[in-house]
């Protein structure tokens, strides 16, 4: 497919549209139109999730699932409700299997803690890939260290793809955890985590998918992934931060001992010991962040709203153009796979003997926005032999007259350095 | 407001960057500090060879951007051959020109780094190039009488 024809094809979305619903994006940022490909790191919030939290404060607010007064009862409504728009969105059918958390970290944590302590003893295996974020690293090299267990680590080819071949190998009768990202952050490839769950269950070990990256951009019905648990954030989709979730099966959750010990959690409390909620709220001890819940379910409608297949189709025909574009500049170094429906999200470069932070700094001149360094994946920056490299990310908003800005920027930075 | 981005990737940067003097090892330093950027996971080892009072040579090592290497090469051939008292007062003005000091940025103690007066208008570039200063004062605690 040549540009032409890339621009030529009808986009799946209105984005004129689009935009107007993200009222950050109507702005210049050292004089220049904001171009906004941070994605992977944070989302921009529509107007309906802004005013939807603005609107709880306003009216609404007040500590869900205790009173008997009318403001508890519309905060324990909205709040519930929400819960049952993340799932609706995320193909959850059992409401009772999505757990309210931080974000994709603490839904990590919560089973490294919980279900990892009560299941994980030394000599047992968990395995992991070396494309891991660190929250996906760093919980399990704790567990590692509590218990005695052993990590292993799935390799990547050149193209940054997981050696399917070698899982296999890796997985033994110790195994007793998987844990793969959906979609790498730092690269953009998508993982087959079905499959992997299913060789995960051949070996009996449970399977983890950190879907950090995969809630937002693909159309995920998480239960029929065939993984046990699905962990993701609501800041990455269009939701505000310091919420997310973790989806587990319920057998799963049930066996589970409790993560944070506190109010809501609790059935009947004596002073020596106590009974504990049902599902969900045995996980959610404390008051939960109510507004970000909210919110989230705001963030859920929305994407509902312009449906997530539509999301998809536009961000593929995004990211071939991309791929096009970035190829044309010279000296610039596309990590992760080459074929557009293998990644998602993520363009993820190096050009020529330009640090990723002069490339960002110098892009940011430009009014444009993206990541450089090591993505908080130090490992897979070691196993690349790069030090750090610049990240475009794009979501529903971005579009190829923002891929066309950052190719000028690039070329600009290229003058710079006088390549 | 646009970002002063030529003055801080100027030619005399860029050939610090690309050719830096002092980059490399010695044979035993009589200090080494390691230091990272924990937030670009950049990082530098400088060592140092004193006699007496006299830093007598600087090398480096790491990885990092124009504007860490750049102040790194520049620091190591302003610093060689002084001793720290002498170095103090100019690691003073250096960051004094990185928190926007003007007559720091004029002062001719500074030399050839006073090309990174621009960095002061990139806040979230300062620490790249304050990253081989902040070793350069934790080596001196290593010297005895430093």
């Amino acid at each position: 497919m040549t540009v032409s024809m890339l621009e030529a094809a009808s986009p799946a979305l209105d984005l004129e549209r689009i935009r107007a619903d993200f009222p950050i994006l109507d702005q210049e940022v050292n004089g220049h139109r904001l171009v906004y490909l941070d994605n992977a790191a944070s989302t921009q919030k529509p107007a309906a999730v802004i005013e939807t939290i603005d609107r709880y404060y306003r009216r609404d607010n007040a500590n869900v699932h205790r009173g008997v007064h009318e403001l508890s009862h519309r905060a324990t409504e909205a709040y519930e409700q929400a819960r049952g728009k993340v799932a609706r969105l995320l193909g959850i059918g059992d409401e009772a299997e999505l757990i309210w958390t931080k974000g994709t970290t603490e839904a990590i944590n919560l089973v490294a803690r919980t279900w990892g302590e009560a299941n994980i003893r030394a000599g047992d295996e968990i395995l992991l890939s070396v494309l891991e974020h660190h929250s996906n690293l760093v919980p399990w090299q704790l567990l590692a260290q509590r218990t005695g267990a052993r990590l292993r680590f799935l390799d990547l080819d050149d193209q940054g793809r997981l050696e399917l071949s070698r899982v296999d190998d890796l997985l033994t009768e110790r195994t007793k955890l998987v844990s793969i990202s959906h979609i790498s952050n730092a690269l953009g490839t998508i993982n087959p985590v079905s499959h992997i769950a299913e060789m995960a269950h051949a070996v009996g070990a449970v399977m983890l998918v950190d879907g950090a990256q995969s809630a937002p951009h693909l159309p995920v019905d998480v239960p029929s992934l065939g993984a046990d648990f699905y962990a993701f954030s609501g800041h990455k989709m269009c939701g505000p931060t310091g919420i997310g979730g973790l989806w587990g099966r319920r057998a799963l959750l049930e066996a589970m001992p409790p993560f944070h010990g506190g109010g809501d959690m609790i059935d009947y409390v004596e002073l020596e010991s106590s009974t504990y909620a049902p599902l969900p709220l045995k996980f959610e001890a404390g008051t939960p962040h109510i507004a970000g819940a909210i919110g989230l379910g705001a963030a859920a409608d929305y994407l509902a709203s312009v449906g997530r297949d539509n999301i998809l189709a536009h961000e593929r025909h995004l990211m071939a153009y991309a791929l096009e574009r970035m190829a044309e500049i010279p000296d610039l170094v596309l990590h992760g796979p080459r074929d557009p429906a293998e990644r998602s999200g993520v363009v993820s470069f190096t050009l020529a003997d330009v640090h990723p932070h002069d490339i960002a700094t110098i892009l940011d001149g430009e009014g444009i926005a993206v990541r450089a360094g090591h993505h908080c994946c130090q490992p897979l920056m070691r196993r690349l032999c790069v030090p750090a490299t610049a990240r475009a990310s794009f979501y529903l908003y971005t579009g190829t007259d923002d891929v066309d800005r950052l190719v000028d920027g690039l070329m600009k930075a290229r003058t710079m350095f006088g390549l | 407001m646009s970002l002063p981005l030529d003055s801080v990737y100027q030619e005399l940067i860029l050939r610090h960057y690309r050719s830096p003097t002092h980059r490399g090892d010695m044979d035993a330093p009589d200090a080494v500090v390691t230091m990272r950027n924990p937030t670009c996971g950049d990082d530098i080892v400088l060592q140092l060879r004193v006699r007496g009072d006299t830093i007598e040579e600087v090398r480096f090592k790491g990885q990092g951007c124009a504007i860490s290497q750049a102040s790194a090469s520049m620091m190591s051939g302003l610093i060689t051959g002084k001793s720290f008292a002498e170095a103090e007062p100019i690691i003073a003005r250096f960051r004094d020109m990185l928190h926007g000091d003007e007559s720091a940025a004029r002062d001719k103690a500074l030399g050839d780094l006073r090309a990174l007066s621009g960095v002061a208008r990139l806040p979230r570039r300062v620490k790249c190039a304050m990253l081989p200063w902040d070793a350069l004062e934790e080596a001196r605690k290593q010297v005895p009488g430093g």
